[in-house]
């Protein structure tokens, strides 16, 4: 008698993943989830790092959805070997940074191998043909398979029905019947789904899964690249992008200022990486500068540190900046009025 | 049965959770592992882990800035 047929799930976190592992389970196929961490996911950061969200109960979607299904997740750390899907994405980028079509190989061919290591016999995703301009598209459904090498191993259950047959349907692992032909955007089929099976508190994220398909965020990367002169991240310098406000005065420095004690807290643990500057005379934010910055851009960068301080409207106000070599100086500024502040500042 | 520390301070979910996953892939069933992190995050996210994973979380302190999450492995 054959073994136990088993699948290995990409487990977002959004409620399709959920959906999709949901039908296979209810065939009596053992699922497990596996969930890939890049660094630009939602998930988590944020939350834990601003203390207005501290009230609201945390959670990390993943690993909820997983614990409803009653299924295992594996989490895996990709975060280095996905800088190559971001900075060449042979498919190139969505509306924003997002290289959803490169991205989603990626995912399905290392779900594949993780498939063959703990012989594992298909994969799902809870991909529906028509939902996301560049990934989920008719012609570009296929591809996924192939490029991934995963072929008829890969089984999207929402929309299995609009796709050719799969290895499980023909074997009789799984019966195509009890599959899904949903297509496009609208959300209704899922949520009537959803219903039926009796889940409730789904995250439903709008846009994408990551911080890629956000435009403000898309264009700080964009910045920093250029910066650099080159196409080139550390996960630091992708998780500062997700903290504070960050101006750009000129090709030698921008800064990032804290927006409340949460970010300010987590600015703090790269106070040894950065040149930074602290109110002594107000409260305010810290702020970093990053960046080559000569004797006159400290001090815009001063001034506009003590802009966004509780002295903002004094004459004078007195910060402290601390250079990377460690040594601090005592600097009298005037805040930089707001209105002087171009709006191109802020990226 | 040995215990085990795990330094995961400063680092931001879900990596406390991964480090404690792929730390708990070395060990034996009755291990005790003492994690070490700074996140908040973490007072959902491993005991949510170690649920759905089969390991038991012994006790959660919160000590200063760190929380230590002690789990025996299942
Ligand atoms: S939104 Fe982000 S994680 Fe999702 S497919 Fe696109 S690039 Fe990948």
């Amino acid at each position: 008698m054959q073994d136990k047929i088993k699948a290995v799930a990409l487990i977002s976190g959004g409620l399709d993943s959920m959906l999709a592992v949901k039908v296979i389970q209810d065939q009596g196929i053992h699922v497990e989830g596996i969930n890939f961490y890049t660094g630009f996911c939602v998930e988590g950061h944020t939350h834990a790092i601003r203390s207005k969200d501290k009230a609201k109960p945390k959670r990390n979607n993943a690993l909820w959805v997983a614990e409803q299904l009653g299924i295992k997740l594996h989490i895996i750390d990709i975060v280095e070997d996905y800088k190559d899907v971001v900075i060449n994405p042979k498919h190139g980028y969505g509306a924003n940074m997002n290289p959803c079509l490169d991205c989603k190989i990626f995912m399905v061919n290392r779900a594949r191998t993780w498939m063959e290591e703990n012989n594992f016999d298909f994969i799902i995703t809870g991909e529906v043909m028509g939902q996301r301009p560049m990934s989920q598209r008719k012609e570009t459904m296929p591809k996924v398979a192939q490029q991934s090498g995963a072929f008829d191993r890969l089984v999207r259950p929402l929309c299995a029905k609009n796709l050719p047959e799969t290895l499980p349907e023909k074997e009789g692992w799984i019966d195509r019947d009890k599959l899904h032909n949903i297509t496009g955007r609208g959300r209704k089929p899922q949520i009537s789904m959803a219903k039926d099976f009796g889940f409730n508190d789904f995250a439903q994220p709008a846009g994408g899964c990551c911080f890629l398909t956000d435009k403000a965020y898309s264009n700080k990367l964009d910045d920093l690249w250029k910066n650099r002169g080159e196409k080139r991240y550390e996960l630091d310098d992708i998780m500062l992008l997700k903290v504070g406000r960050h101006l750009r005065p000129n090709e030698r420095f921008k800064i990032m200022v804290g927006r409340e004690e949460g970010e300010n807290n987590y600015l703090e643990g790269y106070t040894y990486a950065f040149s930074h500057i602290r109110p002594l005379d107000y409260t305010g934010p810290l702020v970093l500068v990053d960046g080559a910055p000569n004797a006159e851009d400290l001090r815009l960068a001063a001034r506009l540190a003590a802009r966004f301080g509780s002295g903002r409207d004094a004459e004078q106000v007195q910060v402290e900046v601390t250079q990377l070599d460690g040594s601090r100086i005592a600097m009298h500024v005037k805040p930089m009025p707001v209105a002087d502040i171009p709006l191109e500042w802020y990226l | 049965m040995s215990e085990h520390n795990l330094n995961a301070r400063n680092l931001l979910c879900p990596m406390p959770v991964i480090r404690t996953q792929d730390c708990i892939k070395t060990l034996e069933k009755g291990d005790e592992l003492t994690v070490i992190c700074t996140d908040p995050g973490v007072v959902n996210d491993i005991p949510t882990w170690c649920r759905i994973n089969g390991h038991e979380v012994l006790a959660i302190q919160e000590k200063g800035r760190e929380i230590h999450i002690t789990i025996q492995v299942g």
